[in-house]
């Protein structure tokens, strides 16, 4: 664990980046980690990443066929937002822990 | 001593068999190294080309016999002369995809679809279409191209390229 300053305010985050509490995050702090991996946020992208902070406050286990049948986005629009990290991306912008789940 | 990581850029599988165990590992390191942004080509054949054929896709089976980590619920090893019983092993096989699917994985078609979604591609093996007298038409619409396994190799190239074999 280490303390990192993301758009102005001291986060605690993970080896990977990953913050630690998902209260610390904020609409600022996602941008940040967005234009570190290179994506630019648009709507589009918060309505996925709200539903991943949702889904996570709930306690369900999150896979991109979740996200891919939340009626948001299908599979394919999801790598089209997230190229290359469709679930760790999008989560480590969400600002909640690495995902777990193998599909 | 260097501590650069080299992640791994490129990953091609080829799956030879076709029962539920071996099709569905394929598959789940197949979309794995597509959603860490690894490059990823699968490569069907022989029996294995059954994960790609329409009518056989979704109904995969599991040999309840010569399998010897095949349980009954409960953890009781299960009975050889069984699982050689007519309907057993159709029985087993659909019994564990329900259980797969209550674990949120996917029936074959849809997972396919997910692999190609993220840029992933399937191939099927020349000689073993021919062997089993397929298709094209005959095979899933993810499927990319039949080719011979040559083709697939040359598609291998690369420093931070691995092969596995299912």
């Amino acid at each position: 664990m280490s303390v990192k300053t993301i758009a102005g305010v001291s986060v605690n985050v993970s080896e990977d980046g990953y913050l630690d509490d998902m209260n610390q995050w904020n609409e600022e702090i996602a941008k940040e980690i967005a234009t570190e991996i290179g994506i630019e946020l648009t709507p589009k992208h918060f309505e996925v990443i709200n539903y991943l902070r949702e889904k996570t406050l709930a306690k369900e286990a999150l896979t991109i066929r979740s996200v891919g049948k939340s009626g948001i986005v299908d599979v394919k629009q999801l790598y089209v937002l997230f190229p290359k990290g469709p679930l760790k991306f999008s989560s480590k912008i969400a600002g909640i822990p690495k995902p777990t789940s193998c599909i | 001593m260097s501590t650069e990581k080299k992640p791994l850029e490129k990953v091609c599988l080829i799956c030879a068999k076709g029962s539920l165990e071996d099709v569905y590992a394929s598959l789940v390191m197949a979309n794995g190294a597509v959603m860490e942004g690894i490059e990823t080509k699968v490569f069907f054949t022989f029996f294995g080309l059954d994960g790609i054929t329409k009518k056989a896709m979704n109904h995969l089976h599991t040999a309840t016999t010569g399998n010897p980590a095949m349980r009954m619920p409960g953890g009781i090893p299960f009975p050889t002369m069984l699982g050689g019983l007519p309907g057993v092993e159709s029985a087993v096989s659909s019994m564990m995809r329900k259980q797969m699917d209550a674990l949120g994985m996917p029936p074959v078609d849809e997972f396919l679809e997910m692999i190609t979604a993220g840029g992933g591609e399937i191939y099927a093996c020349k000689l073993a279409v021919d062997m089993f007298k397929l298709k094209k038409e005959d095979l899933s619409d993810e499927v990319s191209d039949i080719i011979t396994i040559g083709e697939f190799y040359e598609m291998c190239d690369g420093d931070r390229t691995q092969i596995i074999f299912t």
